[in-house]
């Protein structure tokens, strides 16, 4: 089959809030394109083509190429990871394109994921929100025995439910006003069911939600985008238990010392 | 090269506590004024440099994603063995031990796997305590599956995300020292080489991938934490960006690399669909808890699987393998697809490919059961070939999956350089000739979890903290070099693109020195290998700037690197007269097992850097087997 790219190029980091200053669309022709081939194999295609030609290959995230490490992520056509529900860009085939297609490829666009280059966003603020309270704090030492304490399986569903986000950013770019609850949402919820995440629940929520606001995210308004483009498909029940856990945390007063020490806090 | 492995005395249980005794400690006040390197943020790198932090060390971590939680660790699928028991099916340390040894051809140092069993009940009640969502039975206990080349259930899992949600622990445990100001962390940043100063490393060089920089790291100790080297072949299941960079570039500095050439191909893989494939995709082992291997009983048979009979069918494993039957070993089950392959009883088009049929336990089971046990593998599956496995068989084929071979390193983790310590896939520890599944998370683990943290001590207590600073002449010879590297890749300008090398150098391994080898194959590598080194160098094209965001250039050294490392993989497999575990030498079989040869290569070969246009030099650390009997391994 035949396609025509429409990409977004960009060869600097932004800098200004009007992203359209940055970059633009630039269009491309690749044909012997094979329906097997995943999005991003297509991509390699055309980079090969662009750098015999001496044009600078389109810079796209990825690494795993199974949908699980979350690197790869573009807008296609108007959503991100496009058309295919519950599938990351590495795993979308050219099988869900017809033949002589216009496809428009774009970055993340949020103000919390500047463009680093083309395709290639920066989502470090995802890594500084779980910096800020998304684990349980517990040592490398000799904890109890795995099955001292039983988890009921529906509990361990749920919370592995939540667990299974990759952090490809997909929700806060689906969001019109870029918001990171889906994300964080599914941090809370996946310690908020396992005994030992409940134990700093209220400090837990707290921090996560300051942490969100702190890195420019917006706040939802429940139009349930991120859901529907959410690769693994988190439910956005997860926004709700965040909302109930935040509010909760207000009720129960800080604890007099939650300051933070290096190393062993 | 000196070799010695420092094995503590005493018997095989004790030797652990003996070392952690014996062991000078470093104090508390004193540890924060040593700062360690972890190169890797994987499950062996993540793992240490947050236990290491935890104890009041400076750590600086780099991975070359953009997040620490990318790691190639996050892919695995399967699950973790450990030697809990909790089934009561007959499993302990001891049989964890000897199915580790035995899996791996009687080629891995007793010892250390020793270690591994013992410590791999620790690292399930690490990950629990962590918020680790393992899977439950319905009392609320965790749950276990059988790997290969076990005949207990003593692998844990979640879901297929195994190693997903052991990443994401040690990434929750890592990014609390973080936020902590205990590590600082580099992602998008690669690691060029080892800076080593009066024998000791010192520090590392590495290139900042947004901005181009190179940059100089100092430190009392680096730890690599890199990972395998599978994608030498170009398709692998491995990750797009694993490389060898890290270390090989640390064994032209003098750290030695053992075994290169045990590389693991695994059996179950979606195969190969055209030229554009740019990776291959796994299909866990644990299918083969419920799945059944086959292929017809006839050659060039084209119906489709659902109008073979029974009575047509070759379940070749459980043939020939009764008492393990689909769970044999991976060498074994890969090697046997190909040979009914080269019989002429593949699948499909291409004849490469048998099936993996669920049809007999979805009818025992009910769909539902298999869904739950499987469901995000067959939905992958579905993805990539649009094919529904609930009701067709998957067809799979061998891929290249794991590498055994890696730096050499001593009981302590230290490999010959002082002060480089090795973790997780990067080193060749513990896995022999051939890697159990399941092993690779628990040895990533207890590396960094549990066994980095003490042995780092040892060597620390006897530094002066901060001795060496990134001002000392030896990181500007070194920056220097690299940056003329990089230089020189968008010099050439010639008329090949990187991935066209690496998909040549890719045909040359699986064609040469894949599953099967021969003296003439490997001969051939040997020269068709330099020779297209030669031609990358000069026919080269790598657009771009190096002040910016290129990542033709990242894989241009990342290539460059598997060019050279190509080469003493097949050097070192065609020295090793044997067969043994994944290497398998046409030469040494009885009718398609692998035929050891215990009085000559009872031994890890290590490999030395000589120098530029040299010959390496190939020494070898003996193999003593005083608590496993070296017998044929037979998993008939
Ligand atoms: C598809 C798949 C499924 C698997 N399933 C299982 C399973 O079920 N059970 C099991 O036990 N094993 C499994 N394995 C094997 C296992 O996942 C790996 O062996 C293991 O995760 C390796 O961990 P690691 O920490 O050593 O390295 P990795 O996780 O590979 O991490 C390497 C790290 O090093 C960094 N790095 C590399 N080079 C550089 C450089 N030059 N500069 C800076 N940083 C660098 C990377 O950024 C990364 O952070 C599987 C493997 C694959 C491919
Ligand atoms: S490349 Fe890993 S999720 Fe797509």
């Amino acid at each position: 089959m035949k396609v025509t790219l429409h990409i977004w190029r960009q060869s600097k980091k932004s800098t200004k809030a009007d992203f359209a200053q940055d970059g633009k669309m630039v269009a491309y022709e690749l044909e012997h394109v094979s329906a097997d081939m995943s999005f991003l194999e297509m991509l390699d295609v055309l980079n090969e083509q662009l750098t015999k030609k001496g044009e600078d290959p389109v810079a796209f995230d990825h690494d795993c190429r199974e949908g699980v490490c979350g690197s790869c992520g573009v807008v296609i056509d108007g959503v991100p990871h496009g058309p295919e529900r519950g599938t990351t860009t590495c795993q979308l085939h050219m099988r869900s394109f017809r033949d002589g297609a216009s496809i428009y490829v774009e970055p993340w666009r949020a103000a919390a994921f500047p463009v680093l280059k083309d395709l290639v966003v920066d989502r470090s603020a995802f890594d500084r929100v779980v910096q800020s309270g998304a684990f349980v704090s517990v040592n490398t030492g000799a904890p109890q025995d795995a099955n001292a304490i039983p988890v009921p399986k529906a509990d361990a569903d749920r919370a592995f439910d939540a667990a299974t986000c990759i952090g490809c950013g997909a929700c806060v770019a689906a969001c019109k006003n870029a918001s990171a609850m889906l994300f964080v949402g599914a941090k809370v919820s996946h310690f908020l069911h396992l005994p030992q995440g409940r134990v700093e629940r209220e400090q837990r929520a707290r921090r996560l939600v300051a942490a969100m606001d702190a890195e420019g995210f917006g706040n939802c308004t429940n139009q349930y985008e991120c859901e529907a483009v959410c690769p693994k498909e988190i439910p956005v029940r997860v926004i709700a238990e965040m909302n109930r856990e935040f509010v909760r945390s207000k009720l129960v007063e800080e604890p007099p010392s939650t300051k933070r020490v290096g190393g062993d806090g | 090269m000196k070799l010695d492995s420092k094995i503590p005395g005493g018997p095989i249980q004790e030797k652990w506590d003996a070392r952690k005794f014996e062991t000078k400690l470093v104090n508390p006040a004193n540890k924060r004024k040593y700062k360690v390197l972890v190169v890797g943020s994987g499950l062996a790198g993540a793992s240490a440099a947050a236990s290491l932090a935890e104890l009041g060390y400076q750590v600086e971590c780099f991975c070359f994603q953009d997040s620490p939680r990318r790691a190639h660790s996050i892919a695995a699928q399967g699950g973790i063995n450990a030697a809990k028991n909790y089934r009561n099916d007959g499993d302990s340390v001891w049989r964890l031990f000897y199915d580790t040894v035995k899996g791996g051809d009687f080629r891995a140092r007793e010892a250390n796997v020793y270690r591994l069993a013992q410590l791999s009940v620790n690292i399930i009640d690490q990950a629990v305590a962590q918020g680790v969502p393992f899977a439950r039975d319905y009392g609320g206990l965790l749950d276990n599956r059988s790997f290969g080349g076990a005949q207990v259930s003593r692998t844990f899992y979640a879901r297929g995300q195994t190693g997903q949600q052991l990443l994401l622990g040690a990434y929750a445990a890592l990014s609390r020292q973080i936020g902590l100001g205990a590590v600082k962390m580099f992602p998008r940043t690669e690691m060029l080489d080892v800076v080593v100063v009066d024998g000791h490393a010192k520090g590392i060089v590495v290139r900042d991938l947004v901005t181009g920089e190179i940059r100089s790291h100092a430190g009392d100790a680096v730890v690599l934490a890199t990972g395998g080297y599978g994608n030498v072949f170009y398709l692998s299941t491995n990750a797009k960006g694993c490389n060898v960079t890290a270390t090989w570039r640390a064994y032209k500095r003098g750290a030695g690399f053992a075994n290169p050439c045990y590389t693991q191909i695994h059996p179950t893989c979606i195969p190969v669909s055209g030229d554009h494939q740019s990776k291959l995709t796994l299909m866990s082992e644990s299918l083969r808890n419920d799945g059944r291997v086959w292929v017809s009983k006839k050659q060039g048979d084209k119906r489709k699987p659902a109008d073979i009979p029974d009575a047509e069918r070759d379940y070749y494993l459980e043939r020939k393998y009764p008492s393990f039957g689909n769970l044999a070993p991976r060498d074994i089950a890969s090697r046997a697809a190909k040979q009914v392959c080269d019989e002429g009883r593949g699948i499909g088009d291409t004849g490469l490919g048998v099936y993996l049929d669920f049809r007999d336990s979805i009818q025992r089971l009910g769909k539902d059961a298999i869904a739950a046990r499987y469901g995000n593998l067959f939905h992958m599956y579905a993805k990539i070939t649009a094919e529904d496995p609930y009701s067709q068989p998957m067809r799979i084929f061998p891929a290249v999956h794991y590498t055994m071979g890696g730096l050499w390193v001593d009981y302590d983790l230290m490999s010959t350089i002082p002060g480089l310590f090795v973790l997780g896939e990067a080193n060749f520890s513990d896995h022999g000739a051939n890697r159990l599944g399941a092993s690779a998370l628990m040895q990533g683990l207890a590396d960094g979890y549990f066994v980095i943290p003490y042995t780092i001590a040892g060597y620390l207590a006897g530094q002066k903290a901060g001795a060496v600073k990134p001002d000392h002449p030896q990181f500007g010879k070194v920056a220097g070099e690299v940056a003329a590297m990089t230089k020189r890749f968008l010099s050439i300008n010639g008329k090949r693109t990187v991935d066209d090398f690496h998909k040549a150098l890719g045909r040359i391994m699986w064609g040469k020195c894949g599953m099967a080898r021969n003296e003439k194959g490997l001969g051939e590598a040997l020269r068709e290998i330099p020779a297209l080194r030669e031609e990358f160098w000069k026919d080269v094209k790598v657009l771009g700037g190096d002040l910016s965001l290129n990542q033709s250039l990242e894989k241009a050294g990342r290539v460059a690197d598997f060019l050279e490392f190509g080469e003493l993989l097949c050097r070192d497999a065609l020295e090793r007269r044997e067969s043994c575990g994944g290497h398998f030498r046409e030469e040494w079989q009885d009718d398609g097992e692998a035929r050891r040869d215990d009085e000559n290569f009872c031994h890890a070969a290590v490999w030395e850097y000589a120098g530029e246009g040299k010959a390496p030099v190939r020494n070898v650390e003996p193999l003593e087997f005083e608590n496993v009997h070296l017998a044929v391994r037979s998993y008939k």
